[in-house]
């Protein structure tokens, strides 16, 4: 697993990548303990790699999810109402029964928190044992990520950043250099959540990296374009365009919130998100 | 590495999408702010000069001095236009802003002075202008909220969390996330990530240079202690600049210690903003500071007395200077400024803000080892507390506090 895992993950050009706040136990909290929270995430995710799911990103609630819209805010005060913390997270990504790579999206702050001495070492050893593939880290810009760098590098953890549609030429090219996995492609400005529209910003972004990569040989990344889609028709669109693969959250967390045959709706949204995204990627190459 | 390290302290924890801002501001900063571009600096002091009443004067206390036996010196920013050191700020920043060519401004609020000052600023420059405030805070300090809308701006309460300044932070960096590209965030401490700490900080070092130019002609020498309140760190972080190198000189900073310094850890609870006295090192809306925090880096609510205090982060400088011993951060409890309140409404005719009483009370305790002479600045007017006020002392039968009860509408109902 590892670095390795994830790039694989995008052999087959179209990969879905669902996005699910661990521990959130969905809209009725009364029953809930942490155990039954983390069981029903664990549940959740082989739905969704029964339904074709190449990758699962895994989020570990933070206090002040500032990246996040009103849908994975809800969430990550559930998860946190019933008892989520990053130990458990640690605990529940053990416990997976998937054959995905996993990658871990959280805030700087938990991970520079965990274990007995400050700094992201300790995290980022416990997590890699403990089955994670990769990060995510919204709020940790190149600026500041020599050190999560070198520790994911240690562990064989992949690093992944993000590029928004205000990125330009001179960030990119830092980002390419020093993220791997794949890149975490923003569809659009503002913060996550589900929209009716894919915006000209996705198609202008995936152009500009395109051109990059092609002026520069070495800097190649999967591309994965996230904030926004929640149905077939847009991760059609989306690969369509140019990414080779789609990340969708605040679409599943509504299934997870709303708490009716969850299994079966996750299952049911999943592979209507991985058949559009084979359909863009068809779609392209021919 | 980013630039603005203070030590260990400071950064830029920012989401991607608001890098390319962010430089661009670091940019504007350098060169309107520090190199007087477009002559920048000159426009603003002009305008703080004649919109907003600078110089404030350096006022002698004579029952202050009497009651503890030293000479104390009021820096008077509650005289600043709308009451607070605030305007200093809010004024720097949304005329930058204009510089930049941003077509409209966004900003959080705690206790609704940087809101109003941000959007008196706004009107003032014919800015287009948003507000960020938790539904608590907007409830405690109702009319600070009428003074924002009356100047033509939105007010949009937040309703998650506890609903006060950590949580409206929050929401203006979601809306900022959006509106890059045309929209300023205007924030109202010396917090948040690089720029920012040394942009606020520049805009309210007025607050010092001209106290300590104001003590070398009045007094012919530095004061021996300097007394702030600190929340964010704003009016102390610009009170205490101009006398960072004068070694004899004691810098204070007071924070509010709530109802207890006690942390309940499981409950997620820090009945206190005392974050210098009793945080821990983490990453906070932009930087590394100390927080209030618990074991698993999950941010803490706070709580204080005075809207304005009421947060569990603090400026990165100010957690370096609390590091190097260059400053002592001392809590104070919310029924010791309560009292300083209404002392200081009495003893000086002088109502002040609930913030800056908390710098009064650490006066009462601390009067007689402060030296000879002691500057406090006095951040900010109390007009915004008086409910509150009111209210706190009637339920805390508060010796200090005048008797109130012919005037309050349900006697002892509360």
């Amino acid at each position: 697993m590892g670095v390795d895992a994830i790039r694989a993950a995008f052999e087959d050009g179209a990969a879905f990548i669902p996005y699910l706040a661990a521990g959130d136990p969905g809209g009725d909290l009364s029953n809930s303990t942490p155990e039954s929270a983390m069981a029903a995430t664990a549940d959740y995710v082989s739905a969704l790699v029964d339904a074709g799911a190449d990758v699962v990103e895994l989020g570990l609630p933070f206090s002040e999810p500032i990246a996040d819209g009103p849908t994975i805010q809800s969430a990550t005060v559930r998860a946190l109402q019933a008892g989520m913390t990053p130990p458990r997270y640690l605990e529940l990504v053990e416990s997976l029964d998937v054959d995905v790579p996993i990658v871990a999206m959280t805030y700087y702050n938990p991970i520079y928190r965990y274990g007995e001495r400050d700094g992201v070492g300790p995290f980022v050893e416990a997590a890699a044992a403990a089955g994670v593939d990769g990060l995510i880290i919204p709020d940790l810009p190149v600026e500041e990520s020599a050190p999560l760098e070198r520790a994911c590098r240690e562990h064989d953890v992949a690093l992944i950043f993000i590029a928004a549609p205000t990125t330009r030429e001179d960030r990119l090219r830092a980002i390419m250099q020093r993220g791997t996995g794949y890149l975490y492609v923003q569809a659009r400005l503002g913060t996550t959540g589900a929209s009716r529209s894919v915006s000209d910003q996705t198609k202008h972004t995936l152009d500009r990296i395109a051109a990059y990569e092609a002026s520069e040989r070495h800097a190649r990344l999967p591309k994965a374009v996230g904030f926004g889609i929640s149905t077939g028709e847009q991760a059609a669109t989306v690969v369509g365009a140019g990414a080779d693969g789609v990340i969708v959250g605040s679409a599943l967390v509504d299934i997870v919130a709303e708490g009716e045959d969850v299994v079966a709706s996750l299952e049911e949204l999943g592979r209507e998100l991985k058949a559009g995204a084979r359909a863009g990627f068809d779609r392209r190459t021919q | 590495m980013s630039g603005g390290q203070y030590g260990r302290f400071g950064g830029q924890y920012v989401p991607e999408a608001l890098m390319p801002a962010i430089d661009e501001l670091t940019d504007a900063y350098q060169r309107y702010v520090l190199e007087n571009e477009a002559g920048f600096m000159d426009d603003l002091a002009e305008r703080l000069e004649t919109f907003g009443g600078r110089p404030t004067p350096l006022q002698y206390a004579d029952q202050l001095s009497d009651r503890y036996d030293i000479d104390v010196y009021l820096k008077r920013e509650d005289l600043l236009h709308g009451g607070a050191h605030k305007l200093n700020n809010a004024l720097g920043q949304v005329l930058l802003a204009r510089y930049m060519g941003k077509e409209r401004i966004i900003a959080e609020t705690g206790a609704g002075q940087h809101g109003t000052a941000t959007t008196m600023a706004c009107a003032h420059l014919g800015m287009p202008c948003e507000v960020y405030m938790g539904r608590r805070d907007v409830n405690r300090q109702r009319p600070n909220v009428f003074r924002m809308r009356l100047n033509g701006a939105s007010v949009t309460p937040v309703d998650i969390g506890r609903g006060t300044l950590k949580e409206a932070i929050s929401e203006t960096m979601r809306d900022w996330a959006g509106s890059v590209e045309t929209t300023h965030y205007v924030i109202g401490s010396v917090v948040g990530p690089h720029p920012y700490p040394d942009l606020v900080r520049e805009f309210q070092s007025v607050i010092g240079s001209e106290a300590r130019d104001q003590c070398l002609e009045k007094l012919g020498e530095l004061p021996d202690a300097v007394v702030a309140c600190a929340g964010g760190g704003s009016n102390a972080m610009g009170t205490y600049d101009a006398f960072l190198e004068d070694e004899s000189v004691d810098l204070y900073a007071v924070e509010a210690g709530g109802d207890s310094l006690e942390i309940d850890r499981e409950a997620g609870v820090a009945p206190n903003s005392a974050t210098l006295s009793t945080g821990t090192e983490g990453v906070l809306h932009g930087s590394r500071t100390k927080v209030l925090q618990d074991d698993d880096g999950q941010i803490m609510e706070s709580h204080s007395v005075s809207s304005g205090l009421d947060y569990a982060g603090v400026g990165p400088e100010l957690a370096h200077l609390a590091e190097e011993g260059r400053l002592a951060a001392t809590p104070v409890d919310d029924e010791a400024a309560l009292a300083a309140f209404h002392r200081l409404s009495q003893l000086e005719g002088i109502i002040p803000a609930l913030e800056t009483a908390h710098a009064f009370g650490f006066l009462e305790e601390r009067g007689d080892d402060l030296g000879d002479t002691a500057v406090i600045t006095v951040s900010g007017r109390g007009d915004k507390d008086l409910e509150s006020v009111i209210e706190e002392s009637f339920k805390r039968d508060l010796p200090e506090a005048p008797d109130l009860s012919l005037f309050t509408t349900d006697q002892g109902g509360r």
